[in-house]
Order: structure tokens, then C-alpha cells, then sequence
């Protein structure tokens, strides 16, 4: 009696630690040192460490959480990751020069812009086929998907455009020009509108899904920062439809945007060269990789403050938290 | 009723072709290049190449009609090469008598002087060879643009860094050519003009083969001078590449050779350079260089413009570019733009030594009113000629 009281005394334990054990974890795509860094994101730590293919830039989650995609730029592939085992354990035709990617809502296809070639390349993760390339402008970065399936954008650097493509017909049927330098791109949950960062030409362009017509522009200015440091680059929207987060790249903060009013209502500081961001499960905190600094920020989303910054390997891009 | 209908099905067939041959808008740029004369050096490790500057604006060409094709236009490259004996008029009747607007000139300092004083109007005209400061500040012309930074901007980028590193004390040393003076003349000026100090000021005489003597010549060369940094002036790359390691007192090198400023060079990789060094190299088989990049920022000028107003009307494009609304992402972390006074494309330069960048100037604290770019150059207050 007494032994099964312990018993299950213990169990409950284990059961406790174990749900300690799968606490959500982040991972962080270390673009000069070819490995991914492991974060705990209740303990804020480095795990681990594992070393991936060359040039590891863009990074995202399966749709059933399994497996993890990251773009090794170098090598000229999507490797997969799984979670699980904590190795790669294959890879995905991309095209040459993969930088970042998207995947579809279906969780079939991936988009994937090629940086080198001016190209989009789609490709069914389910048989590891190419479905589709898509010729865009000249050196392809950002990629988003719509929630609602329908559209897949594409930013090109240097010809200062974003692209949309028809997500069923896999053709390229408008483009919208924007400010120098479009990196990022994000769609709102309704689909409806488009944010757009431009780095070199420091504003957010809002754009209108049914038009493609940009409705609003969102510019940046920081105390003691000349303008032509503020340069956006990765954004994220918050789950409460209330702000928006847009890294500033050299400029060293990131900008909190009124979602409403678009207004920048505040400006945080965070690690040297913030690229990418992410939100922890609880929504609690915000990650940021800071590529030179080489760490990640955390920003307690309430303070609207940054509270810790972690070391992580060399120059970290990318960023995706498993729950 | 018949004949009614017929002639409404001919007007739209000949809408609908009209359509498709009015789609495409054309744009020619005529690239005109004078090889220079070939001056005899001791330092031969580096072949000249070519297709200097040309292979920059044919990069630009594709990058382009690859955006071109979103918008409708496409470009077109005419390469018209002249030999270095090629007397200044032919080159200046060829700009006067052609049909296009768009003009690159890749021509020595003499040939461009002559095209200058011509006063041909009704052309957009980039100068991508010539660094000479006068071009700048005493000889311009309205409708005559710099993508290649002028010598002042290089020294000043140069002197910018090594005050900044407070080695301020500059023992000289200058080559017997030409250019080799108008360099040390803009770097008196860039040490004047950011606080650096000549204790020292000798010419190279250049009689023997440096890269014999040099170790038993430059010691006694620079011997008993107390000095920071040894400054050389050698445009052409006689004799400079030979005082490194061998200077008296352990002293670095910098100017023309060691520590250099450049408009571009091989080792800027930030911002993305790394991707147009790359489809440079991939398109040339050869590493982009100075003058390269002045050809495709001339050219990229041309397309931006040409995007952003929607159309490839000269009069528009050479309005939108000189306008403050242009703005030009071109891989060095800011956005250029031209000077109103000079017509020169301010932008960042790189400080370089040969295998791995430096700095790139303007350094952090050389603050100006309008753009931290202006304190590279010359800026308004500086500029004699009048250019509208």
C-alpha cells in the first residue's frame, strides 16, 4: 500500500520532469558556422549544438512538427532535420543557392527563392519533386505564403519588386514595386494585407492583397541613429492582432507598430545586427537573432524590454521555436 | 452592315497588335571605351584586363532586362571600343552624331575634357573613368554625371580612417607620373582638410628595378624620419607594391598600395555584395573591380530610374535621377545618390588591403548637416563650376 502510494508519487515526478524535458524549444540557424543552436526557452539556454550543412539561412517547422527544414545556402539544398533524432536525415531539391523559404498551409509545397538564379522554386515535400520554377527579378529573398492558400509572394533585392504568384497555378501574375531593397514579406492572418520591409530604403510598405497596391508606409526614425541605419529587415506579427515587430537590422532595435494606426509605438534595443524574430508558445517573450553581436535577444513581450541575451554560434539568421 | 462589321473586327486586330508591339519599350545605352595608353611597370603580377568597366555595365544589362520584363522594357548594350591613339573629336563627333540618349564614357581624363568643352546637350552622359577631381569641381556639365569616385573621395576615405587610427605624422612618397602627382595633391588636401601632418615629402626616382634594390633602398630611403605611416603615391603600381616589410622603422604603407581606398574592390562582401561579386565573376571569369562598378551603377541609375517613372523617356529618366527622390541600393549599406553641385554619385568607399577589407568610409564621427556621405568629396561650398 505504502509502496504503491511511492509509486505513483514517483511517477507523478517523472511525469512533471519529463514535461520539463519538452519545454518548447528554439532553434537557431548559425549562418558562419555551419550549425544550428538549440534554445530552451524556459531555462533561455543553449542545449545544444548540431552541425548542419553550409550556410544555413532560412528555417521552419513542418506542419506536423516532426521534421525541420533549413536552407543550406552552400550546398544547394533544404535539409531535413528531424526533430526527434536530432539529425538530418535527408534533403530537398531547391534550386542553386536556397536563402529562404515558405510553406504552403497544405504543408505540401515549399516555396523556395533562389537567390543566384532569380528564380522561385516550389517543391512537394511529400516526394521531394520540383513542381515548378518561376522566373522573378534579380536576386529573389523573401517568400510568404497567404494563410488563406491562395498567394505566394516573392521579393527580389535588386529589382525592388514583390512578386505575387498564383499558389494553383504556379504563375507569376502581378508585381508590386516597393522601396531599395525588399527583404521580408508577411501576410496578416485574414490574408487581406501584405507587409513588406525594404532595408536600404528603411520603410515597411503595407500592401493590399485584392490590389496590390500599396496602401501605406510605415518609416522609422531612432534617436541618435542616422536614417540610412534604420533598415528593416525580418518582421513578426503578434497572436493578439494588436502589434507588429520589425528587426531594424544595423540600427540595432527593434520597432513595435501600432497594427491599427501603424504608428511605431516603441523601439527596443536589442543584440548587433538583428535579422530574424520569433514568439515562444506562451507568447511571453520574443527571439531575436543578431547576426553580428552573435547571440540572441530576449524580449519579455509585456515590459516590452529586453531581458536577457543569449550566446549562440556565428552569425545567427534564422530563428523557429517547436512548442 | 457587313462592311461595318468587318472594319470593327480590322480595328481591333490592329489595336491588338498595336498592343503588342507598343508592350516592349526599348532603351539603348551606347558604352564608349578608349583603351589607355599602357604604362611600363615594375610590378607586373596583375594583367590589365580588357574588358575593364564593360564587363560591369553587361552585368547590369542583365540584371536589367531581368527586371525589365516585369515592367515592359528591355535594354540594349552598344559597345564602341577606341584605340588609345584615337584623336578626342572622333570621339566627340560619335557622341554628337548618335540617336542614343544614354552615353557611358570610359575615356582617359583627355578625351573626356574634350567631350566636355564640346557641350553636347540632349545626352545623359556618365563618366565611369576618370577620377580626376577638376571634373568635379572646376570643368562640369549639367547633363554629366561621376559613377566612379573622384580622387578626392578616395584620399578622404583614406584619411578619414588613419585619423581616426591617430596615425596623423605622413612621410610621402611620390611616383614621377602624372597621376602620380594629382594623387598626392588630393591627398595634401584630404590631410589639410581632416588634420594630418606631411613631415616628410620625397619623390620616387624610379631609375632602377625596385624589386632588386628595394630592400638595400627603401631603409636608407626612409631612415631618420619620425613618421606614422609611409604614404605612397603610385597609381600605376611602379614601384609601391616594393616599400612593405622594408621601411627603416617598422611603419605600415598606405595610399595607392597597402592600405587602399577604392571605389570597389574584390573584398566588400557585406549588404550582398558578396552576390553581385559573385554573378560578376560568374559572367566575366574575373573579379569585379573599381571601374566595373561605375559602369553598373551608371547603368543600374539608368533602370531604377526607368522603374520608377515607368518609362524610358530621356527626359524623365535624367530628371528623376538628378531629383531627391532617386535613391539607389548598390551594395554598400546606404542608399547613393548624386551630388546636385558636381553630379558625382555619393556613395560609401571601401579601405581595403589586398586580401581582406579594412574599413569603409565615411568613418563614425565625421558628421555632416545633409549626409554623412558629403564629408567624402567635394562638397557644395567647395564646387567653383556651375552646372544648371
Amino acid at each position: 500500500m505504502i509502496l504503491n502510494k511511492v509509486l505513483t508519487t514517483f511517477l507523478l515526478i517523472a511525469v512533471q520532469s519529463g514535461q520539463l524535458l519538452f519545454a518548447a524549444t528554439a532553434y537557431v540557424s548559425n549562418e558562419k558556422d555551419n550549425t544550428i543552436s538549440l534554445i530552451d526557452t524556459d531555462r533561455m539556454e543553449v542545449v545544444d549544438t548540431i552541425p548542419v550543412g553550409q550556410r544555413p539561412r532560412g528555417i521552419a517547422l513542418s506542419r506536423d512538427q516532426k521534421l525541420i527544414y533549413i536552407c543550406a545556402s552552400d550546398d544547394d539544398t533544404i535539409q531535413i532535420f528531424d526533430i526527434q533524432q536530432k539529425k538530418i536525415v535527408g534533403d530537398l531539391p531547391s534550386g542553386a543557392d536556397p536563402e529562404t523559404f515558405a510553406l504552403h498551409p497544405d504543408g505540401r509545397h515549399l516555396y523556395i527563392a533562389n537567390e543566384d538564379d532569380n528564380l522561385v522554386t516550389i517543391v512537394d515535400v511529400a516526394n521531394s519533386k520540383v513542381v515548378a520554377q518561376i522566373d522573378v527579378g534579380v536576386e529573389p529573398e523573401g517568400m510568404a505564403v497567404s494563410p488563406d492558400g491562395r498567394w505566394a509572394v516573392n521579393t527580389s533585392e535588386t529589382t525592388n519588386m514583390v512578386h505575387w504568384i498564383d499558389a494553383k497555378t504556379f504563375e507569376l501574375v502581378d508585381n508590386t514595386l516597393v522601396d531599395q531593397r525588399p527583404r521580408h514579406v508577411i501576410f496578416e492572418p485574414d490574408s487581406k494585407l501584405l507587409w513588406a520591409s525594404s532595408e536600404i530604403g528603411g520603410t515597411v510598405s503595407i500592401i493590399d492583397t485584392d490590389s496590390k497596391l500599396i496602401t501605406k508606409k510605415i518609416g522609422f526614425l531612432i534617436k541618435g541613429i542616422h536614417r540610412d541605419r534604420v533598415q528593416p529587415v525580418g518582421m513578426v506579427l503578434d497572436h493578439t492582432g494588436k502589434y507588429a515587430y520589425v528587426a531594424l537590422g544595423p540600427a540595432n532595435h527593434v520597432a513595435v507598430v501600432d497594427r491599427k494606426t501603424y504608428e511605431v509605438v516603441k523601439y527596443i534595443l536589442v543584440g548587433r545586427r538583428v535579422w530574424h524574430m520569433a514568439f515562444t508558445p506562451d507568447n511571453r517573450y520574443l527571439m531575436t537573432t543578431n547576426g553580428v553581436s552573435g547571440d540572441v535577444t530576449v524580449i519579455d513581450i509585456e515590459k516590452q524590454k529586453a531581458v536577457k541575451s543569449i550566446k549562440v554560434g556565428r552569425y545567427p539568421w534564422g530563428i523557429t521555436i517547436l512548442p | 452592315m457587313l462592311k461595318t462589321l468587318l472594319s470593327v473586327c480590322l480595328v481591333v486586330v490592329s489595336w491588338v497588335l498595336d498592343a503588342q508591339a507598343g508592350a516592349v519599350e526599348e532603351a539603348t545605352i551606347l558604352y564608349l571605351k578608349q583603351v589607355e595608353v599602357l604604362q611600363p611597370v615594375l610590378s607586373n603580377m596583375e594583367e590589365i584586363p580588357l574588358d575593364k568597366g564593360l564587363a560591369g555595365a553587361r552585368l547590369a544589362i542583365v540584371d536589367a532586362n531581368t527586371t525589365g520584363r516585369f515592367l515592359n522594357q528591355h535594354y540594349t548594350l552598344k559597345e564602341m571600343v577606341f584605340d588609345a591613339n584615337t584623336s578626342p573629336d572622333i570621339v566627340v563627333d560619335v557622341i554628337r552624331n548618335t540617336s542614343i540618349s544614354f552615353v557611358i564614357l570610359d575615356l582617359p581624363s583627355k578625351t573626356l575634357e574634350a567631350v566636355i568643352r564640346a557641350g553636347i546637350t540632349d545626352r545623359l552622359m556618365f563618366n565611369v573613368g576618370s577620377s580626376d577631381n577638376h571634373f568635379r569641381d572646376a570643368l562640369c556639365q549639367s547633363n554629366l554625371l561621376h559613377t566612379l569616385p573622384s580622387r578626392a573621395m578616395i584620399t578622404d576615405a583614406l584619411t578619414q580612417y588613419l585619423v581616426k587610427k591617430r596615425w596623423v605624422d605622413w612621410f610621402i612618397i611620390e611616383g614621377s607620373k602624372s597621376v602620380d602627382r594629382l594623387y598626392s595633391e588630393s591627398l595634401l588636401k584630404s590631410a589639410k582638410k581632416f588634420g594630418a601632418k606631411i613631415v616628410e615629402h620625397r619623390t620616387w626616382d624610379g631609375g632602377r628595378d625596385a624589386r632588386r634594390t628595394a630592400q638595400a633602398e627603401v631603409p636608407r630611403l626612409t631612415q631618420s624620419v619620425d613618421y606614422d605611416v609611409l604614404m605612397v603615391a603610385d597609381e600605376w603600381g611602379d614601384f609601391g607594391e616594393y616599400l612593405m616589410y622594408r621601411t627603416w622603422d617598422p611603419r605600415p604603407v598606405a595610399g595607392t598600395q597597402g592600405l587602399y581606398a577604392s571605389g570597389w574592390y574584390w573584398t566588400v562582401e557585406q549588404w550582398g555584395a558578396a552576390q553581385l561579386q559573385r554573378r560578376f565573376t560568374r559572367l566575366s571569369t574575373r573579379r569585379m573591380g573599381a571601374r566595373d562598378y561605375a559602369a553598373w551603377a551608371a547603368m543600374r541609375s539608368i533602370s531604377e530610374a526607368a522603374m520608377r517613372t515607368n518609362s524610358l523617356d530621356y527626359a524623365k529618366i535624367s530628371n528623376y535621377i538628378q531629383s531627391d527622390q532617386f535613391e539607389l541600393a548598390a551594395y554598400k549599406g546606404r542608399k547613393l545618390s548624386y551630388r546636385s553641385w558636381s553630379g558625382q554619385l555619393r556613395q560609401p568607399i571601401p579601405v581595403t588591403s589586398a586580401r581582406s577589407l579594412v574599413s569603409q568610409s565615411p568613418q563614425e564621427g565625421y558628421l555632416h548637416r545633409v549626409s554623412e556621405l558629403d564629408t567624402l568629396g567635394f562638397d557644395k561650398s567647395e564646387v567653383r563650376c556651375q552646372r544648371n
